[in-house]
């Protein structure tokens, strides 16, 4: 079986975000990772092909230094890459969706796709849609089980509220990962050195006759969420403090 | 005045307050509100009340409710048919997976989960970096389509004329996801994401028990409970129930944390609520420095008290 994983190089969720200019943040200092909700497909996709036999090959689209989330992503046990470069610090899901299709049909159409349920930085949630529809694929994104039975795949997806939806589709297909799926390996030192030899396909988005120009969605500004500045302390007894909380949620703010 | 559709959710035949909050934000423009599958009836008052020019029941056979493409499909059909340049609903975890089915289908920009829309100038704003911050985007397409943040738009009543209409969407099944079951919990419980009000508990609960006195204090507000990482670790809740970065991101009007100490990775997923409350016993508790309102005192003193004040 052979497994594509989209992995996303993003900025790790506990890095500060210093913005640099009016649509940019200064990257210089921040470390990068995979995807977190990528990770989870990485996992999966390794699991299967040591059981069923196959590859996994990882797709990244971003910039020269997603390297090092291409490599953490072999260390957990994908066998190759292909990285397609990119110059901007983003770019849109359309353009990203036509990029991983090109690859895929490129190097071959593989029998089930993993992406994260979406990704950290832009929080952009479509993605894997445009892909699998460009494909002609099924998908189903939010999987947190997953169970093969032949060209068969059954998804189950938390929809809120503590319903969960039971999906069938068959394969090929996109499944979109997030939590509960399993847990991701942490890579043993052999394994990270193993993966520093493994093939990466490196290509610039250019090559697949892709512009950056062409973004159908543009960042016209980007600023800091505002901090609080710190809570007004309500004092007293334990009966002031609430009958005094109570008066300002009701009168004040509003919000009960 | 453009035409605009709205993709409308309801529960128990009542229209959800986060989708009156959508209508709200597409004000001034000739709304057509959407229902998938279902009979305007028991919603149309409210619906004109809240500035539905339009009422549309959109069908397409038996199957509709089991098969999330087919659902997209007609969507699809009901704006081309209405002439509708703006498809807006609601960033729920059914509208998210629609909504990212018509972009792909339309093949045009979709901003998922914006806390602001202007349709007239096509922008949106939106979170970016786990609400770290907020990026303010512009759509070059003909076509604009955005879910909205749960409780981000304040609904307002802008009463409309209400026309009723039936549509049977012509689409054919694509037939590739087919939903075979939804598992219920015991109990329908109130969308974590949706919720106006949460009321949430963090290590300082210590059993799975003690999340009777939060639910006590969550009924009288009309509220959710969640939960931190800490207590979903230690197995006092369950991870549906956690609240951050790698749990729900939750945008309520209030949000209350019990017993919480206010890791970054916590506020990752609540910190564009609109009001805070931290109950802590440690008055240096880091969460003090990032919330609205503080109490310091005991959780099990303070959060039965507040619910017998409500
Ligand atoms: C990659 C990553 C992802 C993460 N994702 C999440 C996430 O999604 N959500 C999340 O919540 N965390 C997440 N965390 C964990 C986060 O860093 C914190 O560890 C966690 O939020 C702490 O939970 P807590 O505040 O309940 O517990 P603690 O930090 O232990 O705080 C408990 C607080 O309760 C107070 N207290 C104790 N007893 C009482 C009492 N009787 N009355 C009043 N106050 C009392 C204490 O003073 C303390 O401030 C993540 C961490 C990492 C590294
Ligand atoms: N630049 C990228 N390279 C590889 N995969 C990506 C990229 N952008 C998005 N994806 C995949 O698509 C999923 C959804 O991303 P998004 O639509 O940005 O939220 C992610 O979890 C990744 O698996």
């Amino acid at each position: 079986m052979k497994i594509c994983v989209c992995v996303k190089h993003v900025p790790d969720t506990a890095a500060t975000i210093k913005l640099a200019g009016d649509t940019a943040f200064d990257d210089a200092d921040v470390k990068f990772i995979s995807n977190p909700y990528d990770e989870f497909g990485i996992e999966e996709a390794v699991s299967i092909v040591e059981k069923e036999g196959g590859e996994v090959v990882i797709v990244t689209i971003g910039k020269e230094a997603a390297t090092s989330t291409i490599r953490s992503a072999m260390a957990m046990g994908a066998h190759r890459a292909i990285h397609v470069k990119t110059d901007g610090q983003f770019l849109d899901s359309t353009l990203t969706a036509r990029a991983l299709k090109a690859v895929m049909e490129e190097d071959g159409l593989p029998d089930l796709i993993f992406t994260g349920k979406g990704s950290v930085d832009t929080e952009s949630f479509q993605t894997q849609y445009r892909l699998a529809k460009s494909l002609g694929l099924p998908i189903v994104n939010e999987v947190s089980t997953l169970t093969l039975e032949g060209q068969k795949a059954i998804a189950q997806r938390e929809i809120g509220g503590g319903e969960k939806q039971v999906l069938e589709l068959g394969l090929p297909c996109v499944i979109g990962a997030t939590k509960g799926l399993n847990e991701p390996r942490y890579p043993k030192f052999p394994d990270i050195m193993k993966a520093k030899k493994k093939e990466i396909k490196e290509m610039a988005l250019s090559e697949l006759g892709i512009n950056e120009a062409d973004a159908k969605v543009t960042m016209e500004k980007m600023e800091a969420v505002p901090e609080r500045s710190g809570a007004k302390m309500i004092e007293g007894s334990v009966d002031d403090q609430v009958t005094e909380l109570v008066r300002i949620l009701k009168e004040e703010e509003k919000v009960i | 005045m453009a035409n605009t559709a709205i993709l409308i959710e309801t529960e128990n035949s009542v229209v959800k307050e986060t989708s009156l909050g959508v209508m709200t934000a597409a004000a001034g423009e000739t709304i057509y509100a959407l229902l998938l599958d279902e009979d305007a009836g028991a919603v149309k008052e409210k619906l004109a009340e809240y500035g539905a020019a339009n009422i549309v029941t959109v069908k397409a056979g038996d199957d509709l409710s089991k098969n999330p493409d087919l659902q997209a499909e007609a969507l699809v059909a009901a704006v081309k048919e209405y002439g509708c340049q703006t498809l807006l609903g609601t960033a729920s975890s059914t509208g998210k997976d629609l909504f990212a089915r018509v972009a792909a289908i339309k093949d045009v920009p979709l901003v998922s989960d914006c806390v602001a829309v202007n349709v007239a100038d096509k922008t949106a704003k939106k979170s970016h970096f786990s609400g770290k911050t907020f990026a303010t985007l512009k759509i070059n397409d003909d076509f604009l389509l955005c879910t909205v943040r749960p409780n981000s738009v304040e609904p307002v009543a802008a009463a409309a004329a209400g026309e009723v209409i039936e549509f049977n969407a012509d689409v054919a099944d694509p037939g590739l996801v087919k939903i075979v079951e939804v598992k219920k919990d015991t109990g329908k419980k109130l969308d974590l994401t949706e919720a106006p009000v949460i009321v949430t508990g963090g290590r300082a609960i210590k059993a799975a028990e003690n999340y009777s006195m939060l639910e006590a204090c969550a009924d009288k507000l009309g509220a959710a409970v969640g939960a931190s990482r800490a207590a979903v670790d230690a197995g006092y809740a369950p991870h549906t129930m956690q609240v951050g970065q790698t749990g729900k991101t939750v945008s309520p009007k209030l949000y209350i944390a019990c017993g919480v100490s206010g890791a970054v990775q916590h506020f990752a997923g609540m910190k564009t609520s609109k009001v805070i409350v931290a109950i802590n016993e440690d008055k240096d508790a880091p969460i003090f420095a990032k919330c609205d309102y503080g109490i310091i005192g005991d959780i099990f003193d303070v959060v039965p008290a507040l619910t017998e004040k409500l």
